[in-house]
């Protein structure tokens, strides 16, 4: 299947419609986890007929996979009546959400309505951390107990796990977990700037250290020598490739409908208030901006050794000022993956002769060699 | 031969684009990309008109093929697309109620 969704990527690409969007249905949120990057005031979100009719476009601009987020999306009254919508639009639908409102009720009525699958956040599998990280005390139980219900009507779950400071021992018990639940569990060391601009959060981060001894667990990365290899420098057609989807066959939308080319990409493209969504789409400036850029664009990172197989992101990028510039958590992803630094990183090392100065001490009266 | 009936599983997710449908099955999510005569009768799939007439009315007409032949390829794609849940087939019309709405298509 991932070939096959590969294949439909490009040939969104190659059409040029937005085959994945992410809506998120509002910043309000239930938890208050200490790396989230939201604000979680409401700002003037879309109403239930303003979202009902961006989804009808969305259908009409050819939009597959839709995944609706937050913050927390049972925040929303009418989460159920815009979920109904969007199935009667046939698109295919992922959940991003806490769980913490779901019971049974609600996961009888996410299995009815066909929901692809959900992905639930899970920090650790001890409360004591887990309810630290959200600022909810009972979260974790309320959290999998949801998950039970959502197995039990035969839905598809994924935890989602984020590698921080302070979880970052307890992700082979949140794998145990999962197991034990008969779920996937995807595990992510990214932390987000806040869409301020904050960039506070970034302490939470893993380090070097903590990165090198992830990437040399193979319950995470599978073949850690494949994994660790260093590869080639980019050749000619990576240099031409596109070096990632965001604006391309995937874009986001937040409650206020601000279209961006990716949740992680905080650059304004449109406002489906004001335009349409397939307008901005296909004619936004910033959008087709985004579009033009190539791996050859990218100042240092199509001189870097890890050029073509690097994770960077555009929009972290884009939040370190410069969107054809290199991401620096990706550049230490890559060189705590190789030991290799990569060419930004080089850039910014200190130079030697900053650092060791050699000068000739005068001996002093009275002590001799 | 007996007419067969057709109609699309409700809990799918689906998209044509460019004549061809995406479809990812509600049952296990595999995914299926339908080319352009497939998609047709994917579309004409209502429970309500036949497969003969599916092909007799729009496939032949838009493609110029043969109507033996078409009914043979559309009677097998059917059963294959059964078989992974995202389409019901009868020997009599169906009607049904959408679990995700509750209304009868």
């Amino acid at each position: 299947m991932s070939s096959l969704i590969e294949e439909m990527g490009a040939k969104a690409t190659a059409l040029g419609f937005p085959l994945c969007v992410q809506i998120d249905l509002t910043y309000r949120c239930n938890e208050r986890c200490v790396h989230c990057y939201l604000d979680h005031e409401d700002h003037g979100e879309m109403t239930t007929a303003e979202i009902k009719d961006l989804l009808d476009q969305m259908a009409e601009a050819g939009v597959f996979v839709l995944t609706l987020s937050g913050g927390e999306i049972l925040m929303r009254k009418d989460f159920f009546e815009i979920l109904e919508h969007a199935r009667r639009l046939t698109f295919c639908i992922k959940l991003k959400t806490n769980a913490v409102m779901i019971r049974e009720r609600e996961a009888a009525r996410i299995r009815e309505l066909g929901v692809e699958s959900i992905q639930v956040s899970i920090y650790s599998h001890r409360a004591e951390v887990h309810d630290a990280i959200t600022l909810v005390p009972g979260s974790l139980k309320r959290s999998v107990d949801a998950i039970r219900f959502l197995k039990a009507q035969g839905l598809k779950v994924t935890i989602a796990n984020v590698l921080m400071l302070p979880t970052v021992r307890d992700y082979p018990g949140v794998q145990a977990l999962a197991r034990d639940l008969g779920v996937e569990v995807t595990i992510d060391p990214t932390i987000t700037p806040r869409m301020d601009g904050d960039r506070s959060v970034l302490r939470l981060g893993i380090g070097q250290s903590e990165l090198r001894q992830a990437f040399a667990d193979e319950s995470l990365v599978g073949n850690v020598d494949e994994f660790c290899a260093i590869s080639a420098p980019p050749g000619e057609s990576e240099l031409e490739s596109v070096p990632c989807s965001a604006g391309h066959s995937t874009c986001y939308v937040s409650p206020y409908g601000d279209v961006y080319p990716c949740v992680q990409f905080p650059l304004p493209t449109g406002n489906v208030r004001q335009q349409r969504f397939i307008d901005i789409w296909r004619h936004s400036d910033q959008m087709n901006e985004v579009r033009s850029i190539r791996l050859k664009d990218l100042s240092s990172c199509s001189q870097c050794v890890h050029g073509a197989s690097c994770t960077r992101c555009p929009g972290l990028a884009y939040m370190e000022g410069n969107m054809r510039g290199p991401s620096s958590q990706d550049c230490e992803k890559s060189f705590a993956r190789t030991g290799v630094p990569s060419a930004n990183l080089l850039s910014k090392k200190p130079s030697m002769a900053g650092l060791v100065q050699i000068r000739s001490i005068p001996v002093m009266a009275g002590v001799s060699a | 031969m007996s007419k067969l009936y057709l109609a699309r599983d409700a809990r799918s997710a689906v998209r044509v684009l460019d004549g061809e449908a995406m479809v990812m099955s509600g049952r296990d999510s595999t995914l299926f990309s339908l080319n352009k005569t497939a998609t047709l009768i994917w579309q004409a799939a209502d429970g309500q008109t036949s497969l003969d007439e599916i092909v007799e009315r729009r496939v032949c007409q838009e493609f110029e093929v043969e109507f033996g032949s078409a009914l043979q390829d559309a009677e097998n794609m059917a059963r294959e697309l059964a078989g992974h849940g995202i389409l019901q087939i009868s020997e009599e019309p169906i009607s049904q109620t959408n679990p995700l709405t509750g209304e009868s298509q």
